[in-house]
Order: structure tokens, then sequence, then C-alpha cells
């Protein structure tokens, strides 16, 4: 078996980007959306018209983190974040909770529990 | 909306764990290991001269060069995803790594025996930043083996942070690292809750 490649690999590859055209050459969101954040369709939201980039990040995001949303899409991250961002303001998608600066102690602890009995069981 | 309806939803739904260590040291491979999903590729965009990330809004037609990350995932619960994100090694895109290591239980730092050098690096980082971190080194065959106890006084390992050997192709092995980091950050949490307490 041939081992996964590893990042690095491929890492460095100068191009000329335009993937920001996609966001209409926004590079920031408001909403704070970490990697491994869980993304929800919003039940009963009806979509509006929306462009081919933001509607193909709204048909795969359901149940996936941003992440996935990104290798899914191919959209580099930082333009997910942005496409993702507009679809939470305009109601469509939610969050899950995830830890960030907020996330009291007694939060993270019940986590990293939640997490240790998954992985012991896993 | 009732309590537990507010509860269920306030409670993490996902959270992760850091994979990091020098260029080709097997960290794509114990995320494979485990992963539920053959490994997944993000990228993220990064300007020639760039300490911000994706900040192109100025230049948009400035050269850029791309960094990619690995990731993996396990379902450990019904409402409860980790995710395993690979850092990118080399030391230029380590503006990444606040990104990726913001809100993560901890790290797992592979070390190849023959090359300790290169974990010198992401050993500082994690220690600079106060997320627990454990040592693990990945056994390649033929590779002569050495005692842990050697290992972290060569990397001068601070005597709390565990170390640990293991095969990264391995399943169980690189599950029982996970284990690992996750009990080491529990019990850095708890230590740090009687601390506050006294």
């Amino acid at each position: 078996m041939t081992p996964p490649l590893e990042p690095e690999d491929e890492a460095y590859r100068p191009r000329l980007i335009r993937s920001y055209t996609l966001t209409a050459g926004r590079t920031a969101t408001n909403v704070d959306l970490a990697m491994e954040a869980t993304l929800r369709l919003q039940a009963g939201a009806e979509a509006p018209v929306l462009t081919p980039s933001a509607a193909q990040v709204l048909e795969v995001c359901d149940r996936r983190s941003v992440a996935e949303v990104s290798a899914l899409t191919k959209m580099p991250i930082g333009v997910t974040r942005v496409l993702l961002g507009d679809l939470i303001e305009q109601g469509l998608v939610r969050i899950q909770a995830t830890i960030n600066d907020k996330t009291s102690t007694d939060e993270r602890l019940e986590l990293i529990e939640r997490t240790l009995r998954g992985l012991r069981n896993y | 909306m009732d309590f537990e309806t507010t509860k269920a939803q306030r409670a993490a739904a996902s959270t992760k764990i850091v994979i990091a260590g020098g260029f080709g040291v097997g960290k794509s491979t114990l995320v494979g290991a485990v992963s539920e999903i053959d490994p997944l590729r993000t990228e993220a965009l990064v300007t020639n001269e760039s300490e911000g990330v994706d900040d192109l809004a100025a230049v948009p037609t400035k050269a850029t060069t791309t960094v990619a990350m690995d990731f993996g995932r396990l379902t450990l619960a019904e409402d409860l995803v980790l995710y395993l994100f690979g850092t990118p090694g080399q030391r230029r895109f380590w503006f990444m790594w606040d990104d990726l290591c913001r809100g993560a239980i901890g790290a797992i730092v592979l070390v190849d025996v023959a090359r300790l050098d290169e974990s010198f690096s992401p050993l500082d980082y994690f220690e600079s930043k106060g997320i627990p971190f454990i040592v693990a080194v990945n056994e390649f065959d033929g590779v002569p083996r050495y005692p842990v106890e050697e290992i972290a006084a060569a990397l001068a390992l601070p005597a709390e942070v565990p170390i640990i050997s293991l095969d990264a192709r391995d399943r169980e092995q690189a599950k029982g690292a996970l284990v690992k980091i996750t009990e080491y950050s529990l019990m850095r949490l708890r230590e740090s809750l009687t601390a506050n307490a006294n």
C-alpha cells in the first residue's frame, strides 16, 4: 500500500489566484467559523437565488464541518468561510457549538470527557 | 424551547486534535490509520510575503501559494465528531497553526528518531501556546529503537509531558495515542481547576 501524501508534498504551488471572485472579492466574514465546526441546514428555511458556488456549499454542508465543505467543494478554506458566513447570516444554515475562547471550563471538561469515552469505545 | 433541547444545542458537536511533526514523519499515515473516511484535503491561500492569511482584498491578482492540510474524521457518538488535523510542516506556514489549534483538545507531536531536530520547533510552539501535547515516536521499520526516556532527554521534554512509541500505520496504536493526549488534556484541565481553587 502506498502511504498517503504528506500535506507538504504539494504545498508549495505558486499560482495566480482568482478564487475570491467567488466571493465578490470579500476575504472575511462576521461569523466565527472554526475548521471543525459542524453545520446544519436550518429547517424550513427557503433558499433565495444563490450564486452557483454558494448553492454548491449549501448542498454539501449539512452535518459536515467547515473543513469538509472546503475539501468537498475544492474551494480554499477562506473562500468557504465567506460563503458559509453568508448562508448563516441569511438564516439558511446554523452552526453547532465548538470550543472557543468563550467556552466555560465546565463545558470544556464535559467535551473532553465525552471525547475520551468515545475514543475508548471507538 | 425546553431545557434539554437548549442544553443539547449548546453542547459541542465536534472537536479536534492536531497532529504535528516534521516533513514525512507519518502525520498523514496516522490520520489515515484511524479516520473513518479517506483523509480529506483542504487548502488555504497564502500570499508570498504573507504573514496574514487570505488577506488578498487589496491585491486580487497577486501571486499566491496554497498550503494543504489533510484531515480525518472519527464519529465518536451520535452527537460528537472528532477531527484530526495534520499541520503543514514547513515553518513558513506556521501562521496557519493558530487557526488549526484554536479550540483543540491538544496535539500529538510525531517524532522520527533519525531527525529529532525537526521536532524542536513544534514542541516550542505548543509549549509557548500552552496547548497540551504528547510526543509519539514513530517507529519505522529498520530504525534502531531507543528507550523513550533517552528520546525525552534528547528533546529536553518537561517531565510531565507523556512520551510513547507507536507504529503510525497501526489503527489500535494510533487510537492509543489519541486516548493518551485526551487523558493528558483532561488531567491538565483538572489540575488547573485545583490550582485555581487553592
